[in-house]
């Protein structure tokens, strides 16, 4: 069915649960066969649509986390406490089971090769999802473009996608992945252990000299934090670009 | 200012806009008609829990396009838009 899509037209696809990966106890990636997927770039989302048997729909948007080479579809869900979308998707889908689907959505918050660098990538919780894509992408396409992540996370068992970026971290520092903890730390933590702020950014970030693409991803107050600070430090705001998470068209 | 925000952004409209639109628009620049500010619309403020969705103006504040479904179409007004430039 590749290729029958027409550009720029979202049609609804049918897609099923191929694997599910819990990255945490509240954060579980679903990877998805998705016939007819048009194919997609690093930053973008889909919108999802569950239909109960009685026929009442919810629809949702969740980043895309897989970068665009990956022929099957992952999207990264974390848990909105009473949200009923991601309750489901958390606890009662199963392989196998089906869904709609339409995308890919975005093109603002979006990063390729071409659109260069240096990148400063900040995250919050299930914010790095978008982010992760980025890398990913940037990782598989042997592009030399430095990047810096700076993610932020409750404590070490909540920080999302840690296996890979433990090992993305120790090969040459490349991308640097540098980690925050805002409310647990592990015993011998030496990390950063409070919010994002100016002074941490200040730290992390290539100078502005450099004038890094900087991508804000996670819940609105921490996105526009950043940005602030961002702006203050000296970046350009033309290259800060951010997208907000958050319930969007209900409740999670 | 509230404590919680609730506003997101203009890419948490995309789906919407391209209903609308037949074409990927959260990249397409605007012209605030109030203020004269430009931005891409994914960087617009987004309020989405309302019957409609809301983007304003992240410089003025005012309201730039209210996109809703009607009869199952998608239908936006842009009153205070100025002018709107595919990307």
């Amino acid at each position: 069915m590749a290729g029958t899509a027409i550009r720029g037209r979202l049609r609804w696809l049918l897609a099923e649960a191929a694997e599910l990966v819990e990255e945490t106890p509240e954060v579980r990636s679903i990877v998805l066969d998705a016939p007819g997927w048009p194919g997609h770039l690093p930053g973008q989302h889909v919108d999802i649509r569950l239909t109960a048997e009685d026929g009442y729909q919810a629809q949702r948007s969740y980043s895309i986390a897989t970068p665009a080479e990956d022929e099957r579809l992952t999207l990264t869900v974390e848990r909105v406490p009473d949200g009923e979308a991601s309750t489901y998707l958390l606890d009662e889908l199963q392989i196998g089971d089906r869904f709609e689907l339409r995308g890919p959505i975005g093109g603002y918050f979006v990063w390729t090769p071409e659109i260069g660098g240096p990148l400063l990538l900040i995250g919050a919780g299930s914010g790095i999802v978008p982010l992760m894509a980025m890398i990913r992408h940037r990782v598989r396409s042997q592009s030399s473009l430095p990047v810096h992540l700076l993610v932020s996370s409750r404590s070490w068992d909540q920080v999302i996608y840690r296996a890979e970026l433990e090992r993305l971290g120790s090969e040459g520092n490349d991308p640097r992945v540098v980690h925050t903890l805002t409310r647990t730390q592990p015993p011998g933590w030496t990390g950063y252990r409070r919010r994002v702020d100016r002074e941490m950014i200040g730290e992390v970030a290539p100078p502005p000299m450099e004038r890094p693409l900087c991508y804000v991803c996670g819940p609105t107050g921490f996105v526009e934090a950043v940005a602030t600070s961002l702006v203050d430090l000296g970046h350009d705001p033309a290259r800060v670009k951010t997208e907000r998470f958050g319930p969007t068209g209900g409740n999670g | 200012m509230t404590k919680t925000p609730h506003h997101l952004d203009g890419n948490a409209v995309g789906g919407l806009l391209i209903e609308a639109f037949g074409r990927e628009m959260t990249a397409a620049r605007e012209c605030c008609g109030e203020c004269g500010s430009v931005r891409e619309l994914g960087a617009l403020l987004a309020y989405t829990r309302g019957p409609g969705e809301v983007l304003r103006c992240p410089d003025c504040g005012c309201v730039l396009l209210v996109a809703v479904r009607v009869a199952g179409r998608a239908r936006v007004s842009a009153r205070a838009v100025a002018w709107l430039e595919m990307p």
